[in-house]
């Protein structure tokens, strides 16, 4: 019975999902914030904002979509810093399970509340006048899945280098949160902003992820735009698992 | 099957801590076979936790080898981890789990498939007693609910070799009776070999068949309860007497009639660092020896021919703090208060 690296990363992966199968609601809770930012944020935005493509809320939604998976995905790690404190992850690296599965099964169920989140969103603003191209928003989900493994990825690394510090994990997690969330432009165009300010949202790899996310979901598939937000999400996703693993191997 | 389960050679372990090392672990050697109950017995900080965390694979030795369960805890530590059961010092389950599913979980870690997985479970669940609390969350289970579920996951894959680290820590008496009744009914049912750390001296002295004293990463003493207690303490008679001066030749009598019965054996261990092994504080004298009950209706014979008035006479039985005690000259109580618990954290 010598377990694969696939099943041991699906028996990390059905561990990780259970609580959150077993209450659903969990999930949601994480989406208060983003929701907020729709119902409160959304309205004031004049709808020369969405220019391009047709309406503000048109415009705004693949943003909130991308902003529920940073939320959720980046504060992944606590759960495993919690876990490093009571001892069960202690329990797991005893087991003969292979040392990136403990990684990688637990990035890869960080999509299953973003994409729940994600068509929640969908289905909320729907009868509000967000017009859905299904194709395009199947493909960014995709974007989006990988985006959030590589961030969750990340998130687990942070976990494991604060380990007995758990103020070096929220510190890191919200200094970087807000700087990221700002410069890819999720709330506002920074299109409209400074010269810098542009320059420097074009270093912030969720810009083109939300970029992406926008170009997709206003049904426009063949796009350069499209083109790099996959890109973003890959190199995202690989940097996360590289790092990730590599910690996860020397954790202790 | 060998019949050495554990066989460890100069095992140490050192920990950097802004720039100074700390020798945690300063070259152990420990042979274990197969079926015995070890206790790993020493104050906080001793080197225990360590050197079970060594055993285990959760952290590599600075130097020396093992060989955990037929395989070398460095070169091969997926081997090691397949067959031995492990219960920390903190709790196996996940707190927003379900115990059962955390069980099922681990049992498929070990590579069981869902339906041994879910057997074995609810075995466990009967015979660790969770029935009532195995389908709620971790988090809302009392200390002594989720020590057994730890346990219970500690045997999920019936391992050969179970390793626990301070398991009786945090629970009352009552749990911590019940816990080490499932450790004695694991091995006779199973033969299942297990090794455990503790700093309570007297779970160390009931429930162990060996007991290997640690202090300071080194073992500093390994035989039986018994043997440990007659070679390394010895029994305490006390003489109360009606004055001083009768206690002082109390005390004299006493060291004569000890000499003769006790053998040069008995006074080599005796003169330990703890000091002389008669003492007279005021109307009292104390003396140490391997066999108090026997010694006693002699002594008092001989101090009435002398006499010297002896107003009470008791013999107290030695404890493992009293070996602790003579070997070190601190005792494993005050030890085990002030000491930090650093170790382990890391």
């Amino acid at each position: 019975m010598n377990g694969s690296l696939v099943t041991d990363t699906v028996t990390v992966f059905s561990r990780e999902l259970r609580p959150v199968l077993r209450n659903p609601f969990s999930a949601i809770f994480g989406m208060v914030q983003p929701l907020v930012f729709l119902g409160l944020f959304a309205p004031l935005l004049p709808d020369a904002v969405g220019a391009g493509q047709g309406s503000a809320l048109q415009w705004f939604v693949p943003g909130i979509v991308v902003m529920c998976c940073l939320f959720g995905t980046s504060m992944t790690g606590s759960n495993l810093l919690f876990e490093i404190q009571t001892g069960s992850h202690e329990r797991m690296l005893v087991a003969p399970l292979r040392r990136p599965a403990l990684l990688i099964g637990r990035a890869l169920k960080e999509i299953v509340p973003v994409l729940v989140q994600a068509l929640i969103i969908v289905a909320v603003t729907v009868p509000f006048g967000f017009e859905l191209h299904p194709a395009g928003a199947l493909l960014g989900l995709l974007i989006l899945a990988l985006f959030c493994v590589g961030l969750g990825a990340l998130s687990y690394t942070l976990a494991l280098a604060s380990k007995n510090q758990e103020w070096l994990f929220w510190t890191v997690q919200q200094t970087l949160l807000f700087p990221l969330l700002l410069l890819a432009g999720m709330l506002l165009p920074v299109d409209s902003g400074p010269g810098w300010l542009a320059t420097l949202s074009r270093f912030n790899p969720l810009t083109y992820v939300v970029d992406a996310e926008r170009v997709l979901f206003a049904g426009e598939i063949a796009s350069v735009t499209v083109l790099w937000g996959v890109l973003a999400a890959v190199a995202v996703a690989g940097l996360g698992l590289a790092v990730g693993t590599r910690a996860m191997r020397r954790a202790v | 099957m060998t019949t050495k389960m554990i066989e460890a050679k100069g095992l140490t372990r050192h920990f950097t801590v802004r720039k100074t090392t700390v020798e945690a672990v300063r070259g152990i050697d420990l042979t274990v076979g197969t079926g015995e109950l070890v206790a790993l017995l020493g104050p906080n900080g001793a080197g225990k936790s360590t050197t079970l965390r060594m055993l285990t694979t959760l952290i590599p030795p600075t130097s020396g080898t093992a060989r955990v369960a037929g395989h070398d805890i460095t070169t091969d530590p997926r081997g090691v981890r397949r067959r031995i059961g492990y219960v920390g010092q903190g709790n196996g389950a996940g707190h927003s789990q379900r115990g059962r599913d955390e069980l099922i979980n681990q049992g498929r870690c070990y590579g069981l498939s869902r339906t041994d997985a879910r057997t074995r479970a609810a075995d466990l669940i009967t015979t660790l007693d969770l029935a009532g609390v195995a389908d709620r969350v971790v988090s809302s289970l009392s200390g002594g609910q989720r020590r057994r579920l730890d346990i219970a996951m500690g045997l999920i894959h019936a391992p050969e070799l179970l390793f626990l680290d301070e398991p009786s820590t945090g629970l009352d008496p009552q749990n911590r009776a019940n816990l080490q009744d499932h450790i004695r009914k694991l091995r006779a049912d199973h033969g299942t070999t297990v090794v455990l750390t503790t700093h309570y001296l007297d779970e160390a002295d009931s429930m162990a068949e060996r007991v290997i004293v640690v202090d300071n990463g080194r073992v500093i003493a390994d035989d039986t309860p018994a043997r440990l207690k007659a070679d390394l303490a010895g029994d305490r008679v006390t003489l109360v007497c009606a004055d001083p001066d009768a206690a002082r030749r109390a005390a004299v009598r006493a060291r004569e009639v000890a000499a003769r019965a006790g053998g040069p054996a008995g006074r080599a261990a005796l003169a330990g660092p703890a000091g002389a092994a008669v003492e007279q504080i005021g109307d009292t004298a104390t003396v140490r020896v391997p066999d108090g009950p026997g010694l006693l209706p002699g002594l008092l014979r001989a101090l009435a021919d002398d006499g010297v008035d002896v107003v009470r006479a008791d013999v107290a039985r030695p404890t493992l703090d009293d070996v602790f005690l003579n070997l070190t000259g601190r005792s494993l109580r005050e030890g085990g208060i002030a000491g930090t618990e650093q170790e382990s954290n890391r």
